[in-house]
């Protein structure tokens, strides 16, 4: 589901940073992998030489305002996530930022690996990810991390495809081209557990999200799994049919703004500030009114589509709008069963670590203080507080 | 005495040559203990224990699901394909190379073709490739091929250029026919100039294998690089590239050592 049309794999990610008070909109300014070099094209174009201005891995843009604290949010196209951009794009993150006194820098990071892997790195202060990411790369990876957004869970948007067969059984034996390790082989794993099968039955081949539209045409291949908007895509073609996807496992695949803990207890305000951005933003957007209309229209041209394309991978997101159920659904206990399949599925694949012996090396802290795994080494935290400050409206 | 007449005594060289290899890793082990000091957990620069540890894991522990020792198994999958690729593209060029360089009328009619091709970037026209070759093993050795073999193919027909007239003219004065000056001057005089070509592709040839992996496989040294990247597991990424650089840098050892071996008269005729 991550990827989408732009954010590719790529050997030198680039990092384009739409920030709020620089520089002007209109304005790119361009990161290299390591967060290091700063320069505005538009200076760049005027000077006719490199301005560049260093900038921290912690994405320290050019001293304006020292007095504010300042933070990023890493996000990457995702119908689920095109909220951000929009919000930086239209003043509402600036605003929230100002309420509490802060800063806050929306960056675009052209690859999805690429983000978490920078995050943990200690890049940026807040990502958005997947649950099963978030536990796989930065908890494991010893950096501890709160979600504090349960933003919405894929509703169709993962698909496992087969070429002219139609029932999920025939999948046996088949090879099957998915990017491996990602939201897509968990849905695979559901799947073949779903009927009784495991990953033995199959045949996996690692296949680049850029090329899987382009792969789906060769005759070798049979069998994909992946994400929108490539579902759609391969979807196009009379062969395809759609045997299995998330909106049989609803609320497994979920998207989450995770915040670095050392940072949200620290300055919760920072998170105070993404929520209030975030559900004023939706409920713009989701409202039936031409606003919300030319909101949508926009985020979907933000990620390389346009208005129908984005209401219809809208239509297989389900995203809850309501702060008030986002909490609910954080505080129920179908989240901690969904949390038991993933680590799971990760421990099953190697992901939990070198040398760890049992899912319990990382402990998962959901609301309310319940524990899965190590209680000494928790990473990983659910937190629904903010959520319901926003149902409360007391941002 | 002028810079340029200063030379190091046998041991200064070795501690010379020695001396950036250490900077680097003593750099590395530097900035690792402080991130390690912040996050024992730490996945960015792991310590050379945990890569130890990987590789241990990797090279000497079957694996789980296959039985098989994944580095070597993905090491021998990639050096096959390696090994195919540049074994077809280095026919190619041999044959391409000689016949164009010989030939005026092939000379006029491939090489404007020829030098425009090499110019096309493979990985910008994958989908088309994946029509014509699928996206199994020969799609892989293919990219290399395409990768490659245009290079290799302008370098030695530029090498048939430059011989000297007098060469061919002599040959043609004794009555050797178009073949017999292709088989007994010029294929000779060639094949050196083929192993240098092909030492100088060995880098691209690589970078076009790993791309490959990448982007559909189920093992392979670039395989396992982007598979394990999406969890950054540098403790794993870190020892496969050490691995690829040692394996490239004995493959251009044994390329100049089968040169000297085999055309000794060759480093004569280069240094004239």
């Amino acid at each position: 589901m991550h990827g989408g049309t732009k954010a590719r794999e790529s050997m030198d990610a680039w990092v384009r940073v739409s920030s709020l008070t620089y520089p002007r909109i209109g304005e790119d300014v361009w990161f290299n992998d390591r967060g290091l070099h700063m320069l505005t094209r538009k200076s760049f174009l005027k000077s006719g030489a490199a301005i560049a201005s260093i900038a921290a891995a912690s994405g320290v843009a050019p001293a304006r305002s020292e007095a504010k604290k300042k933070f990023t949010l890493a996000w990457t196209i995702y119908v689920g996530w095109m909220p951000w951009p929009w919000a930086a794009e239209n003043g509402i993150v600036k605003k929230w930022a100002d309420k509490y006194g802060i800063e806050i820098d929306v960056v675009e990071v052209n690859d999805y690996s690429t983000s978490i892997n920078q995050y943990t790195s200690g890049g940026f202060d807040a990502l958005t990810i997947t649950n099963m990411d978030t536990l796989a790369v930065p908890a494991v990876g010893g950096v501890d991390s709160t979600s504090i957004i349960t933003g919405d869970y894929s509703n169709g948007n993962d698909a496992v495809i087969l070429k002219d067969k139609t029932s999920f059984a025939d999948i046996k034996g088949q090879s099957i081209n998915i990017v491996q390790y990602s939201v897509s082989q968990y849905l695979l794993d559901r799947g073949l557990q779903l009927h009784g099968m495991t990953e033995r039955d199959v045949k996996v081949v690692n296949t680049s999200d850029a090329d899987m539209a382009a792969a789906y045409l060769t005759p070798e291949v049979t069998a994909v799994v992946t994400w929108n908007p490539i579902v759609e895509q391969i979807m196009q073609n009379k062969s395809a049919h759609n045997v299995f996807n998330s909106s049989q496992i609803p609320g497994e695949i979920l998207d989450l703004v995770i915040v670095n803990t050392k940072t949200l207890n620290a300055h919760p305000e920072f998170a105070k500030a993404l929520c209030g951005i975030w559900y004023e933003t939706l409920g713009i957007m989701l409202a039936d009114t031409d606003k919300a209309k030319a909101a949508q229209t926009e985020m979907g041209k933000l990620s390389g589509t346009d208005y129908a394309g984005f209401a219809s991978q809208l239509a297989t997101t389900h995203l809850f709008s309501d702060p008030a159920n986002a909490a609910d659904f954080t505080r129920g206990s179908s989240l901690i069963t969904t949390m038991e399949y993933v680590r799971k599925f990760l421990f099953a694949q190697g992901l939990m670590g070198q040398g760890a012996t049992s899912p319990d090396v990382v402990g998962i802290e959901f609301p309310g203080g319940h524990i899965m795994g190590d209680p000494k080494n928790v990473m990983f935290r659910f937190n629904a507080d903010y959520m319901a400050m926003a149902a409360a409206k007391s941002l | 005495m002028r810079i340029i007449n200063l030379h190091p005594g046998r041991r200064g060289a070795r501690l010379l040559a020695a001396a950036p290899f250490v900077t680097v890793v003593v750099l590395y082990l530097i900035a690792s203990a402080i991130r390690l000091a912040a996050n024992p957990d730490d996945r960015l620069l792991p310590s050379i224990g945990k890569m130890v540890a990987a590789v241990k894991l990797m090279a000497f522990t079957q694996d789980m699901a296959t039985g098989d020792y994944l580095m070597v198994s993905d090491t021998l999958a990639s050096l096959q394909r390696l090994g195919e690729g540049l074994a077809i593209a280095i026919s190619i060029a041999f044959v391409v190379g000689i016949a164009v360089g010989m030939v005026p009328y092939l000379r006029r009619m491939f090489v404007p073709f020829i030098a425009a091709f090499s110019m096309v970037p493979p990985l910008a026209i994958l989908p088309i490739l994946f029509i014509v070759a699928g996206i199994g093993e020969a799609a892989k050795v293919t990219l290399i091929v395409i990768g490659t073999a245009p290079y290799m193919i302008r370098d030695l027909f530029m090498r048939v250029e430059e011989m000297p007239k007098a060469q061919l003219i002599k040959a043609q004065t004794l009555g050797a026919s178009s073949w017999q000056i292709a088989l007994r001057v010029v294929v000779p005089q060639m094949l050196p100039r083929l192993i240098d070509s092909l030492r100088l592709s060995l880098g691209p040839a690589w970078i076009y294998l790993i791309s490959a992996e990448a982007i559909a496989a189920q093992d392979g040294l670039g395989y396992r690089i982007f598979l394990v990247r999406r969890y950054f597991a540098m403790d794993i990424i870190i020892p496969y590239v050490l691995w690829i650089t040692l394996l490239a840098f004995l493959f251009d050892i044994l390329l100049r050592l089968l040169q000297r071996i085999a055309f000794p008269w060759f480093a004569g005729a280069k240094s004239q």
